[in-house]
C-alpha cells in the first residue's frame, strides 16, 4: 500500500487540497464578506435599512445554497471553462466551489456581525460615526473572534465540498480516495485519505479556535 | 448654579414620537416643550415606559422624532443633512445604562474612538485620551479592556469617551442605574464636577429621585409621553401637583391613608442639606408638646439624613405654628399634609 509512488499520490493530492481549499476559502471571503454586511447593514433594523437590496440578495443567496453541490458543479461547467480554461483539475474546480461557498460565507458574516450589540452601534452613532465608520470600525472589530470561529467553519465545509468534486474529476483527496477506493476497491487506500481529510478538518478547526480566543479581549 | 445663563442650548417645541408598526401605533412622545440652558444639569424623571430615553434619543436624533422640533445651538437638528447632523452629534455627548464600550478595544483606545470618528490624528487623540483618563481619574487602566473594569470604572471611560470631542452637552440615560449606591454618588459626583468644570450642560434621565435631588438644578416629570411638571427641583419635590408626580415622588403611596379628626400630618424632608441630629426630639423639646411619627424613612449618609417623615402634629393651633416655626428657623423643609397623607 505504501510505494514510493503512493506516497507522491498522496502528497500531491494532500497539496491540491489543500490549494483549492485556501484558493476558494480566499476568493469567497472577498465576496461574502461584503455581502454579509450588506445583509446586516441593509436589514430593517440595520443602521442603513434598504429592503429591496436585502431582500433580492437575500434570495440569491438561498437559491445558492439550496442548489445540491454535485449538481452544481455539474450545471456550470460551461461557465467554469469559460473562466479557468478547463472543467478538470484543481484549478477549474475553485470556480464552483467559490459559487458554492461565497452564500455560506456571506451567512456566516451575518450571522456574526449581527452578534454585535445594538448599544455599542448606537452609541458610535451617537457620536457621529457613518455607516462606513461603523462597518469598519465597530461592526468588524467587534465581531473579529466570532468571524475567525466561522472562517475555521468556512475553511472545513470547503474542504469537505473540495473532496466532493473529486467526484467530477476535481483532483486532490477526495479524487484519490474515489479513484482507489471505489473504482479499485483499494478500501485501505480511501480510508488513508479520509484519515488525512479528518486531520486537516481537526488541525484548522484547533487552530481557528486558538486563533478567535487569542483576539477576544472580553475573556481574559 | 455658577455656570447657568439663561439662554437655552437646547430647546424642544412640539415634540411627538410615534412608533407605527403594522398593526398599531404607540405614541410615546406627546406634545413636549422644553427648554434647556447652558451650563445646567436638567433632570427628566418618570416612571418605566413614560417616555425618557424616547425623548433623549430625539435630542441627538437617534429616534426622529414624528413632529415637532428639536433645536440645539441654535440649528434645528431635524432639518440637517446626513452630514451636518454627524457633525452636531460630535457636539453632544452621550453615556448609557449599559456603557456600551467597544469591548475589543481598551480605555485608552475607546476614548480616542470618537477622536478617531472626527478625523484627529492618533498622536493628538492618545494626548487627549491620556487627560481625559486623568479627568476621571483612571490612568493606571489606559490599557485594561473593559470586561477587566468594575461597573464604575467602564462608566468613567464612558464619561471620559462622551467628552472626547468637547461636546456642549452630555445626555445620560439612565446612567447610574445598573450601578450599586455608593459608585451611583461617585460617578454623579463627577458629573457635577464636569459640568462646574467645564460648563458642559448635563440632561440626566432617570427614574430615581435621589439622583434628581442630588445633582439636577430643574426637573421635568414625565408620565404617559408627556411632560406632567416642571420647574426648579425643590418646588417640584415639596409640592407635586398632579397624581402622576405624586405617584413618582412617593412611590409606596397606592393607598391613603386618613386619620379621623385628629391633628394634621406634616411631611419632613431631608435632602442631605441637614445633618443627622434628633431633630423631632429637639423640636418637642423646644416647643412644649408631644407629636406622634406615623411614618419615617430616613436613612444617615455621610453624617446627612437624607428621606422623609411624616408627623402627626398637636391640635393646638399655637402649639402647631410654633413647630413649624421651629422647622422653618433649622431650615427643614416640610409640606403640610392636612388630614391625610400618602405614604
Ligand atoms: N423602537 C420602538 N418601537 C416601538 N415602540 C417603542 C420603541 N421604542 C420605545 N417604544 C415604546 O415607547 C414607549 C416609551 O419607551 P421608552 O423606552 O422611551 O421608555 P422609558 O421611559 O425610557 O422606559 P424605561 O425606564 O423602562 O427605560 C414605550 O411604550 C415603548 O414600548
Ligand atoms: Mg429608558
Amino acid at each position: 500500500m505504501f510505494s514510493e509512488q503512493m506516497i507522491l499520490v498522496t502528497l500531491q493530492g494532500l497539496g491540491e487540497s489543500l490549494y483549492m481549499t485556501l484558493l476558494s476559502t480566499l476568493v469567497a471571503y472577498i465576496i461574502g464578506l461584503p455581502l454579509g454586511l450588506i445583509l446586516v447593514v441593509t436589514d430593517k433594523n440595520g443602521i442603513h435599512p434598504n429592503a429591496p437590496v436585502n431582500q433580492i440578495l437575500g434570495a440569491i443567496i438561498n437559491i445558492l445554497r439550496s442548489v445540491p453541490f454535485l449538481i452544481l458543479l455539474v450545471a456550470i461547467i460551461p461557465f467554469t471553462r469559460l473562466i479557468a480554461g478547463t472543467s478538470i483539475g484543481s484549478t477549474a474546480t475553485v470556480v464552483p466551489l467559490v459559487i458554492a461557498a461565497a452564500p455560506f460565507v456571506a451567512r456566516v458574516v451575518e450571522g456574526s456581525i449581527k452578534e454585535v450589540d445594538r448599544g455599542v452601534i448606537e452609541a458610535s452613532l451617537s457620536m457621529g460615526a457613518s455607516t462606513m465608520q461603523v462597518v469598519r470600525k465597530v461592526l468588524v472589530p467587534e465581531a473579529m473572534p466570532s468571524l475567525l470561529t466561522g472562517l475555521a467553519l468556512s475553511l472545513t465545509t470547503i474542504l469537505s465540498y473540495s473532496a466532493m468534486a473529486g467526484f467530477v474529476a476535481g483532483g486532490g483527496l477526495g479524487a484519490i480516495a474515489i479513484n482507489y477506493g471505489y473504482y479499485r476497491k483499494e478500501t485501505d487506500i480511501m480510508l488513508l485519505m479520509v484519515v488525512i481529510l479528518v486531520i486537516i478538518v481537526q488541525v484548522f478547526q484547533g487552530i481557528g479556535n486558538w486563533i478567535a480566543r487569542r483576539a477576544d479581549k472580553r475573556i481574559h | 448654579m455658577p455656570n447657568t445663563d439663561q439662554t437655552p442650548i437646547i430647546q424642544i417645541k412640539g415634540l411627538n414620537k410615534t412608533f407605527k408598526s403594522d398593526a398599531s401605533a404607540v405614541v410615546a412622545l406627546d406634545d413636549i416643550n422644553i427648554d434647556i440652558m447652558h451650563g445646567e444639569i436638567f433632570g427628566v424623571i418618570g416612571l418605566s415606559g413614560a417616555g425618557k430615553s424616547t425623548l433623549v434619543r430625539c435630542i441627538n436624533l437617534l429616534e426622529r422624532p414624528t413632529a415637532g422640533q428639536v433645536i440645539f445651538d441654535g440649528r434645528d437638528m431635524t432639518q440637517l443633512s446626513a452630514k451636518e447632523l454627524r457633525r452636531a452629534r460630535q457636539s453632544i455627548g452621550m453615556i448609557f445604562q449599559g456603557f456600551n464600550l467597544l469591548m475589543q478595544r481598551n480605555a485608552l483606545d475607546n476614548i480616542c474612538f470618537p477622536l478617531e470618528l472626527a478625523g484627529v490624528s492618533r498622536k493628538a487623540a492618545v494626548k487627549r485620551a491620556e487627560e481625559l483618563l486623568e479627568t476621571v481619574g483612571l490612568s493606571d487602566k489606559a490599557k485594561s479592556y473593559p470586561s477587566q473594569l468594575s461597573g464604575g470604572q467602564k462608566q468613567r471611560i464612558a464619561i471620559a469617551r462622551a467628552l472626547a470631542n468637547n461636546p456642549k452637552v452630555l445626555l445620560c440615560d439612565e446612567a447610574t442605574s445598573a450601578l450599586d449606591p455608593t459608585t451611583t454618588q461617585s460617578i454623579l459626583a463627577l458629573l457635577k464636577e464636569l459640568n462646574q468644570k467645564l460648563g458642559v450642560t448635563v440632561v440626566i434621565i432617570t427614574h430615581e429621585m435621589k439622583v434628581i435631588e442630588q445633582i439636577c438644578s430643574r426637573v421635568a416629570i414625565i408620565a404617559e409621553s408627556r411632560i406632567v411638571e416642571m420647574g426648579m427641583v425643590e418646588d417640584v419635590f415639596r409640592h407635586p401637583k398632579t397624581a402622576a408626580a405624586k405617584k413618582l415622588i412617593y412611590p409606596m403611596g397606592q393607598q391613603v391613608e386618613t386619620f379621623t379628626g385628629k391633628g394634621n400630618f406634616v411631611r419632613l424632608v431631608f435632602n442631605g442639606d441637614v445633618t443627622a441630629r434628633p431633630i423631632v426630639a429637639d423640636m418637642v423639646l423646644t416647643c412644649g408638646a408631644p407629636v406622634s411619627i406615623a411614618f419615617a424613612d430616613t436613612k444617615e449618609i455621610d453624617g446627612m439624613t437624607y428621606g422623609q417623615m411624616i408627623l402627626q402634629m398637636p391640635d393646638n393651633p399655637a402649639t402647631y405654628q410654633r413647630m413649624l416655626n421651629y422647622l422653618d428657623d433649622e431650615g427643614i423643609p416640610y409640606n403640610e399634609e392636612g388630614e391625610s397623607y400618602v405614604q
